[in-house]
């Protein structure tokens, strides 16, 4: 270790030399960053106390290339390689990340490192004196150089900083800011800086305004400091009545996007309610067929998702791809078997078929644990699935619960569209209204109950990859949904498509808004119970069929 | 005319004899196996151990239980498929007295609050704890609450017509929702663990031989008491009633029955045979936890009444001992192969033995093909 930290010091100096002298040569070649070659060679060498200065310097030359560099500078994991003169953002992990020299195209490629060749990297030191200065360069960097987000979210970030110098940044970047959003949120932090400065009361007063409604954690922390007694306590009753003011407007919006925030979450809970009743509504809905291993199918559906990623570990991102159409096939085929060689024979027994499919469910779940153990099993969620969006400081979405909320449209929409337009479609419906007229018509019956059969089962399994999305994989998945699905088909109406959509999300809102109130699981029992006590009073569900088809 | 009058007749004798037949079995093979646990020596070759008398009071306790589900879907054709929920309630009733007797033996040494509450730093007992320290208080709420739940569901279902498959579902439900409930600690009931610890009962310790000995003894009177009155109920007019409202609910309307009144009340006297069995049931297995109100643990019990045959009650008796024994049997060999077992159970008894096993004795024996073809068939009623 010691020999080579010397060695590669001779090394650094002799590069040293020649790049000082390239430097000079294109010194007044502008902002080209192997400008920074010298100053950063001194970088690697520098104290820290000479690195202080150094800071700056790179600042000015390197722009909004150096950024990476600084970050991790910044997180304290910026190594560099000193034979290449590159830097890198070395992880725990020893995975590392170039971050200067700026890689030539899109997103640099992460390397993963052996021990001994992470060691070999030159870790360079921060100190405390180091980060203040560097997180008020980048933040310089990001706020004048970045593109209007990145702008937007550099001030916002100052806000919870708020000293005389970002102050004097933020008036800064304020003169030459021209999007609109970028300058509210600069406007915001002179205000709050102006509200506690020794301004006099007309012009703190005036800025309060500007304050209104903003949902920055900052702001609200700032104005409820100035109300509280114990806090900043604002003496001048007319300040403090448009504080007020403005904490009110703050509160109402907080109000209402945690109102959109529970809507979401209950949509997504609709969501999950609909994917998992959806292959209901066909088997049970059209068919009029109970098939308690319903729920399985979503397991195979999830555990076949599990296999398609353990087939083909490299591809994540595609696999979700595979999974869709292998999680088809799979739970239709064996819906296919079931409807076959157990159901056919109980045709017009609704309660033997009942037992029968349970006993099938109790057999695959078996299955299932004895091939891949009981224990949960874990899918991984490709990249762009993870993740949130940010809407504001107060709302985040998270991407998975959108795909999956718009996944489930998709498939309902899919499934209406098979049901109504295509001639399968009309067969199905000709065999549930009225099954020996349609054989009279010439409809083979059997193939169709087993088609069927098969589409339900196959969107159950379409669902299970939806929902190995969302919550563990393991043997008792479906077990956890059966009664939901029942449920939400029985509650919509059987025997209607959009009963089945509009039980589901109602279900999964009014569920979701209950929750703050009395907890997850009480939610729950009284969601059933209230289901329960809704079929006493409209036996066949929200939207009943009618005519001839209903008897 | 008169020939079903005769054939009412008969059928009448004969079920006295089933009753006759099924007591005395009962009785016979309860006294044996208790004399020789009390009687003979440990090492005797006959002997008994206590460890197979609570088993067999625990399969009595399912016979009964598998009786109480008989009572109602082979006979009136409602499939409950949370009857464990009412075994389970009775459970609990029972299981809060016994709670009370520990008195300050728990682990905590309080006096008044079971340990669980101790440990949730409550510092009084909740309502509907107070008074089952009393055996007569807590053998009334072992009826009346399972039996109040029944009359409120069994009111609300019925009078609205809801029937078949749908009601299966709204039992499962009801089941359920009552497992979430009881698994919560603020519910009040111990939680996820349950309640257990017994210590003793009206006085005497439960581990006692005489005391497992005397449970059993009870349970088996217990079971000849509702398997006798159930005959009865079934054979009387009202009984006749039940069976039309099975083979047809609207022609038995429209004959001018209050058909929902005869389900409510049927329902409700099925889920007391529920309760009181879980009542016998935890003082023998020595606990009672939310593990009860699980929807399969129900539909168990359904398939012992399948697999025995339904619409005869001593089917679901026997159907429900076979397969407990058998349950008991293959978990402890291959622990796995029971879960396939069952479920293999349930689709080869559906398909191949619609009548159980019962159906099968039926079939083979000429003699009792008469009446008790009307009675295991559950297709239409010929005339």
């Amino acid at each position: 270790m010691k020999h080579l930290s010397i060695t590669s010091v001779l090394v650094w100096i002799a590069m040293a030399f020649a790049s000082v002298s390239q430097a000079q040569a294109q010194s007044q070649a502008g902002s080209d960053t192997s400008d920074l070659g010298p100053l950063l060679v001194r970088l690697v060498d520098a104290s820290l106390s000479e690195a202080v200065e150094l800071i700056p310097q790179l600042e000015t030359q390197g722009g909004r290339g150096i950024l990476p560099l600084f970050t991790a500078m910044f997180d304290n994991s910026l190594a560099v390689d000193p034979d290449s003169m590159t830097f890198y953002r070395l992880a725990e992990d020893n995975s590392a990340r170039p971050v200067y020299p700026p890689a030539d195209a899109g997103d640099s490629a992460e390397l993963q490192l052996s021990a001994a060749e992470a060691d070999e990297l030159e870790r360079i030191r921060v100190s405390n004196r180091l980060r203040v200065l560097l997180r008020d360069a980048i933040a310089r960097i990001r706020l004048f150089e970045g593109d209007a987000d990145e702008r937007s979210i550099a001030a916002a970030e100052l806000l919870s900083q708020l000293g005389e110098d970002t102050v004097l940044l933020l008036r800064e970047a304020l003169a030459s800011e021209e999007d609109a959003e970028v300058r509210e949120v600069l406007e915001v932090g002179i205000a709050m800086n102006v509200l506690v400065s020794d301004a006099p009361d007309e012009e703190r007063l005036q800025v309060v305004p500007t304050l209104h409604g903003r949902l920055e954690a900052p702001v609200r922390n700032l104005l409820n400091s100035l109300l509280d007694p114990n806090g900043r306590n604002e003496q001048n009753p007319e300040v403090r009545a448009a504080i007020e003011e403005a904490n009110a407007a703050i509160d109402t919006r907080i109000r209402f996007y945690g109102f959109i925030e529970e809507l979401f979450y209950g949509l997504s809970l609709g969501s999950v309610l609909l994917l998992a009743a959806i292959g209901l509504a066909v088997t049970f809905g059209v068919m009029g067929v109970i098939n308690m291993a319903h729920g399985e199918m979503l397991m195979l559906g999830a555990y076949t998702t599990y296999v398609v990623q353990l087939v083909m570990p490299g591809f994540i991102t595609y696999s979700l791809w595979v999974a869709i159409p292998a999680a088809f096939l799979v739970s239709a085929s064996v819906g296919i078997l079931i409807q076959r060689y157990v159901i056919r024979y109980l045709h017009g027994r609704p309660l033997e078929t009942l037992l029968a499919t349970f006993g099938i469910s109790l057999i695959l779940q078996q299955t299932v644990r004895t091939i891949f153990s009981p224990l949960n099993r874990m899918v991984v969620s490709p990249e762009w699935m993870s993740g949130t969006i940010q809407i504001n400081p107060v709302l985040a979405i998270t991407n998975n619960r959108l795909f999956i909320l718009i996944f489930s449209l998709i498939v309902f929409f899919a499934l209406l569209m098979i049901l109504r337009k295509t001639s399968l479609g009309l067969q199905v419906r000709a065999v549930s209204q009225n099954r020996n007229m349609a054989k009279a018509m010439g409809i083979r019956t059997d193939r169709v109950d087993a088609l069927t059969f098969g589409l339900g089962s196959g969107i159950a399994g379409i669902a299970g990859v939806a929902l190995s999305q969302l919550t563990n994989v393991g043997p008792n998945l479906g077990q956890s949904y059966i009664i939901d699905s029942f449920m939400v088909v029985v509650f919509g109406g059987v025997g209607n498509l959009f009963g089945t959509l509009v039980g589901a999300f109602s279900l999964g809102v009014s569920n979701k808004f209950l929750e703050p109130a009395v907890g997850a699981v009480l939610a729950k029992i009284i969601t059933l119970v209230f289901i329960i006590v809704f079929i006493q009073f409209r036996p066949k569900g929200l939207f009943p069929q009618k005519g001839r088809a209903a008897e | 005319m008169t020939s079903l009058l005769d054939k009412l007749g008969d059928m009448r004798s004969a079920t006295s004899g089933t009753i006759t037949l099924f007591v005395v079995v009962l009785f016979v093979s309860t006294t044996l196996a208790s004399l020789s646990n009390l009687l003979l020596p440990e090492d005797s070759a006959f002997h008994v151990s206590t460890y197979t008398i609570t088993l067999l009071g625990k399969y009595l306790c399912y016979a009964m239980l598998a009786l109480a589900v008989d009572v109602i879907w082979g006979y009136c054709g409602i499939l409950s498929l949370g009857h464990g929920a009412f075994f389970a309630l009775g459970g609990y009733a029972m299981g809060m007295y016994l709670m009370r007797q520990i008195g300050d033996r728990g682990v905590y040494g309080n006096p008044e609050l079971p340990d669980f509450m101790v440990f949730l730093n409550w510092d009084s007992l909740p309502w509907f704890w107070l008074g089952m320290d009393q055996f007569w208080f807590a053998m009334l709420m072992v009826l009346l609450v399972p039996g109040l739940l029944a009359f409120v569901f069994g009111w609300l279902a019925f009078r609205s017509r809801v029937t078949g498959v749908y009601l299966s579902i709204m039992t499962q439900a009801l089941t359920y929702a009552l497992m979430l409930a009881f698994f919560r600690n603020e519910t009040g009931f111990g939680g996820n663990n349950g309640l257990t610890d017994f210590k003793d009962i009206l006085g005497v310790s439960l581990t006692e031989d005489s005391t497992r000995v005397t449970l059993f003894m009870i349970t088996a009177a217990m079971l000849a008491l509702v398997f006798a009155t159930s005959r009865y109920i079934l054979d009387s007019r009202m009984g006749r009633v039940i069976i039309a409202v099975r083979d047809s609910e609207a022609r038995a309307r429209f004959l001018g029955y209050r058909t929902q009144d005869y389900k409510v009340w049927l329902f409700v006297y099925s889920a007391l045979i529920a309760a009181m069995a879980g009542a016998l049931y935890v003082p023998q297995v020595g606990i009672i936890n939310p593990g009860e109100f699980s929807p399969i643990n129900s539909i168990e019990i359904v398939v012992w009444v399948a697999i025995g045959g339904r619409g005869t009650l001593y089917g679901a008796v026997i159907g429900a001992i076979l397969v407990s024994y058998a349950k008991t049997r293959f978990t402890a060999l291959i622990p796995e192969s029971w879960i396939f077992m069952l479920g293999a159970l349930f689709v080869i008894v559906t398909i191949f033995l619609p009548k159980g096993l019962v159906g099968i004795l039926q079939s083979r024996l000429p003699g009792s093909s008469g009446g008790g073809k009307g009675k295991a068939n559950l297709g239409r009623v010929s005339s």
